[in-house]
């Protein structure tokens, strides 16, 4: 939160709260230690910077990467290169910043220093790129493959066009309450990162695809694909691999209801591929 | 490119203007190269938290697309051209249904009505909603649109690839851009037909703002240096409810004061009591005091100064700091539960309950109404590009209406597609390259220079100078003496920038390289938002000055356009289209 003394408003218009960094005159002689593994190429080899940043209150991970970028120097006062990372919208809503910090796998903008130094405010924090995805640098990571699933799901609704056909069916509130909470996912692949069955060995594709198929089964006109939907979720790789750990609704930032997805999306295949039986 | 096969457009941008722009083209058979810096479904649109406008009038309220219109003009002062913010506010029920049938989860009636919900400047519930989360809502669906024509070859992806500049044929007119790999490093032109430019605001150039990394304006800036006007860059949005914060300023969406959130202080600026217990007679609702028709719904810039005259003037902020309260934790379970989404961004970034406590928030520059000039078929005036959503300047005047962009990205989008599709086809085969070496040779001509300087500046600290700088006098309250400081340390910053050291001089994923190269461009644009707000002696909508209070018509009824002649700005001026409503004193008091 701000802190800034108030100014005298004649011809400084703006608090410059709103521009400088406010806090930093309450600056104390705290700091935070932050070990970070970093790799320079998808071929490199891996290694841990760790650097030293003036502690300041309400920091979160991406204003402290932020601030090695001001001044790339380690804590044994060796020149570096800022780190790379992904961040964009900074309010936990674009999905970009998922990386492991202590260990976790969590958004780097909205976690928060303040949280994540311990109970006596001196804790180390260490960030890694996530483990399941390729690095591409340093926190970097390459999660096309959520993007490439999504089409295999064919998660979307196949409208007849843009031009004007009036208003779409009517639906329920209690509808748009059920697919709302599921529509809400940020593609961050952190459910895919924390299960153990997401791997290359079964090929699963994740319980973010699997419930982004539900929203759209539960669409009035994107219905018209679910058989598609259960089949390309049936077989190998598909719902049949989830093995129930329950890891994934507890590290979804968005609390999608990821395991009644999965159950729900389970019997639905079953059912599809019985009906595929006896129809061949 | 030869005009006789299959138009080829690369679009620019994957927010919901881009992605409406590739919707179109794709129906209408073209092919499309689509460019974005993040991968499209991480675009800025996610944001948006409050809803989109269209005159569904499904409450019984006798409202119509002409009232959207005019709502939208007054909003914005007057300064719009009126002839597409007509066409937009007409189009903008059919938008609303388009939306629905892609299955965006708007919230709905008993019935299974589209809901509507308030905004400012209306007196009418005009604004769809998704939660408020309308941004995300609306850019999946129209994500999943394109990633379906992705999947049947009709799009094409690049993200990650950043653009540099266009290519500009013989006779000017555009035959490609110029991109960069974020991944590799490479730069590279790409050939086309048309292409459409979406690449959304500029809050960057303040440093903090309540916008995303990448929007920092960069692209429409390049543009401007290759001859593109720029218009009525002077005109920022400020948003009067944000949360201060150390990286950013995290909007707290107008639809809180739509659900009826009200705004206030304690009378006594020496109350020390906790907010939530101050009795209703202690507290000093100025807005609704100062504007009993529209209370806390009275349109951005109007708020935001009232905001900033408390704090400042009147010396009321909470304990003396510049923060007022936006309280909602008189609503009921049910709309409290409507404003989710956001209530969320307050508690995780806060640590207070906003359900319980009220508020704290101060303005944050947010969105700007000037862009790239476009004519009324959203074109440039370099032939064959074409420019929608917030990169553009051509629906909100001199102030946006809340849940009216969303509106104006799809609508951009919409036009913009098939008229680059129209003009591709009727477009003569290019001469020679194109211009795509010589363009090619300027693009790695800069980056090597900026990898072989050996100055001494540090690019980051020269981005938190301009913030400051901008901030400080170029947003809320705009003074000339101030702005020709401003102007001053801009020239003195651009100077300094010659002599930037990058720490980083890798070529894989160098980010530091891709920003050092942005900053550059937002500081051309800086100078030109300054100039404008220098030359514009009135007030108009976001744009005020305490020397000159008054909006004068006579002179300054005009389109500022803004061209990169011998390295600086110059700016001229054009006649506004006034041809539907004529201008009106802007009064939003009267009860
Ligand atoms: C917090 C917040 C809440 C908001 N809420 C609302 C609301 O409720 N209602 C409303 O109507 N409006 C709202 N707005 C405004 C609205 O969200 C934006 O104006 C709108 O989303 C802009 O969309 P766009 O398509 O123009 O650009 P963006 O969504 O910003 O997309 C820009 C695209 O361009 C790409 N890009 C940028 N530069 C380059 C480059 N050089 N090369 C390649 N690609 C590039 C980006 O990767 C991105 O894909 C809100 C804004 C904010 C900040
Ligand atoms: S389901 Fe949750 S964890 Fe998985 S990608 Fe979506 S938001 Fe992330
Ligand atoms: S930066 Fe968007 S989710 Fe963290």
């Amino acid at each position: 939160m701000s802190t800034a003394t108030l100014e005298a408003p004649a011809k400084s218009p703006m608090s410059t709260s709103v521009s400088e960094t406010p806090a930093r005159t309450r600056a104390t002689n705290r700091t935070i230690k932050v070990s970070i593994k970093r790799q320079a190429s998808p071929e490199s080899k891996a290694a841990t910077e760790t650097f030293e940043i003036p502690y300041r209150p309400n920091m979160n991970i991406t204003s402290l990467l932020g601030e090695i970028a001001l001044n790339p120097t380690t804590v044994t006062g060796v020149d570096t290169t800022p780190i790379s990372y992904d961040a964009n919208c900074l309010e936990e809503i674009c999905g970009s910043c998922a990386m492991l910090i202590n260990g976790k796998a969590m958004m780097a903008c909205s976690a928060l220093v303040d949280k994540l130094m311990g109970p006596n405010g001196d804790g180390a924090i260490t960030l890694a790129p996530l483990s399941k995805f390729p690095v591409v640098r340093d926190l970097a990571v390459d999660r096309s493959v959520l993007f490439e699933n999504l089409k295999k799901v064919k998660a979307w609704v196949p409208i007849d066009g843009t031009y004007d056909l009036g208003p779409a069916p009517r639906q329920f509130p209690q509808v748009q309450e059920q697919r709302y909470p599921l529509s809400n996912c940020i593609s961050c692949t952190i459910c895919m990162e924390v299960c153990p069955q997401f791997n290359e060995a079964t090929g699963f594709v994740g319980a973010a695809t699997i419930a982004q198929a539900k929203l759209f089964n539960m669409d009035p006109a994107g219905a018209v694909l679910k058989p598609d939907r259960l089949r390309a979720l049936a077989g190998d790789g598909g719902v049949q691999e989830c093995s129930f750990s329950q890891n994934c609704v507890q590290a979804c930032p968005k609390q999608l209801p990821l395991t009644e997805a999965i159950s729900d999306m389970g019997r639905d295949v079953f059912v599809q591929q019985v009906k595929d039986f006896f129809t061949r | 490119m030869a005009a006789a096969t299959t138009p080829r457009i690369i679009v620019v941008g994957g927010g919901l203007a881009g992605l409406s722009a590739v919707i179109k083209i794709a129906e209408a058979g073209g092919k499309v190269d689509l460019f974005s810096i993040v991968p499209v479904k991480r675009s800025h649109s996610v944001c948006a938290q409050g809803g989109i406008n269209a005159a569904k009038n499904l409450k019984g309220e006798g409202d119509d697309v002409l009232k959207h219109f005019d709502d939208t003009v007054y909003g914005g002062d007057f300064l719009a051209n009126q002839t597409p913010v007509k066409q937009m506010t007409a189009q903008g029920p059919a938008i609303i249904d388009l939306l629905d049938r892609m299955g965006v989860p708007f919230n709905r009636t008993p019935e299974g009505l589209l809901d509507f919900r308030r905004f400012g400047g209306t007196l009418y519930h005009r604004t769809a909603f998704a939660g408020a989360t309308a941004g995300q809502q609306l850019l999946y669906a129209l994500d999943e649109q394109v990633r379906r024509y992705e999947s049947e070859g009709k799009v094409t992806k690049y993200e990650g690839w950043e653009f540099m500049s266009a290519v500009l044929g013989s006779k000017g007119e555009a035959r490609g851009i110029c991109a960069m790999n974020l991944r590799s490093m490479e730069t590279q032109t790409f050939p086309c037909d048309a292409v459409i430019i979406c690449t959304g605001g500029n809050g960057a150039i303040f440093g903090k703002s309540t916008n995303s990394v990448v929007c920092t304006g960069s692209a429409q800036s390049a543009l401007y240096q290759q001859g593109a006007y720029y218009a009525n860059g002077e005109f920022i949005q400020v948003h009067p409810t944000a949360i201060p914060g150390e990286d950013k300023l995290r909007l707290m969406s107008e639809s809180a004061r739509g659900e009826g959130g009200r705004v206030w202080v304690p009378r006594d600026k020496l109350d020390k009591r906790a907010a939530a217990s101050i009795p209703e007679g202690d507290r000093w609702y100025f807005l609704e005091e100062r504007y009993p028709k529209y209370g806390n719904l009275v349109p951005r810039d109007i708020a935001t100064r009232e905001i900033f005259k408390v704090v400042y003037e009147d010396e009321m902020g909470i304990d003396g700091q510049p923060m007022v309260y936006l309280d909602v934790s008189h609503l009921s379970p049910e709309r409290q539960n409507k404003l989710e989404g956001i209530l969320e961004i307050y508690e995780k970034f806060v640590g207070d309950d906003p359900r319980k406590v009220p508020m704290k928030i101060f303005p944050g520059v947010h969105y700007t109404m000037g862009g790239l000039w476009v004519d009324f078929e959203q074109q440039t005036n370099i032939p064959g590009v074409f420019a929608a959503g917030e990169a553009d300047y051509s629906i909100h005047g001199a102030n946006r209406l809340g849940a009216n962009s969303l509106l104006s990205c799809i609508y951009g989008g919409f036009v913009a597609g098939p008229n680059a599709m129209a003009y591709a086809k009727a477009l003569p085969a290019q001469e020679g390259d194109g211009g795509h070496a010589a363009e090619l040779a300027r693009q790695k001509q800069k980056n090597q220079a900026l990898l072989n300087n050996k100055g001494t500046q540090n690019p980051f600290k020269i981005w938190r100078e301009l913030g400051e700088t901008m901030t400080k006098h170029a947003t809320i309250v705009r003074y000339n003496p101030g702005l020709d400081e401003a102007d001053a340390k801009i020239v003195e910053l651009l100077d300094r920038y010659r002599d930037v050291n990058l720490s980083d001089k890798s070529q894989w994923a160098n980010t530091s390289f891709a920003f050092t190269r942005q900053l550059y461009n937002m500081l051309e644009m800086a100078r030109l938002m300054v100039k404008g707000a220098r030359l514009r002696d009135e007030s108009r909508g976001a744009h005020y000055k305490p020397d000159f209070p008054n909006r004068e018509d006579k002179e300054f009824l005009k389109t500022t356009k803004a061209s990169f002649v011998d390295g600086a700005p110059k700016i001229t001026f054009e006649e506004v289209d006034t041809s539907f409503i004529a201008p009106r004193p802007r009064v939003y008091t009267s009860s």
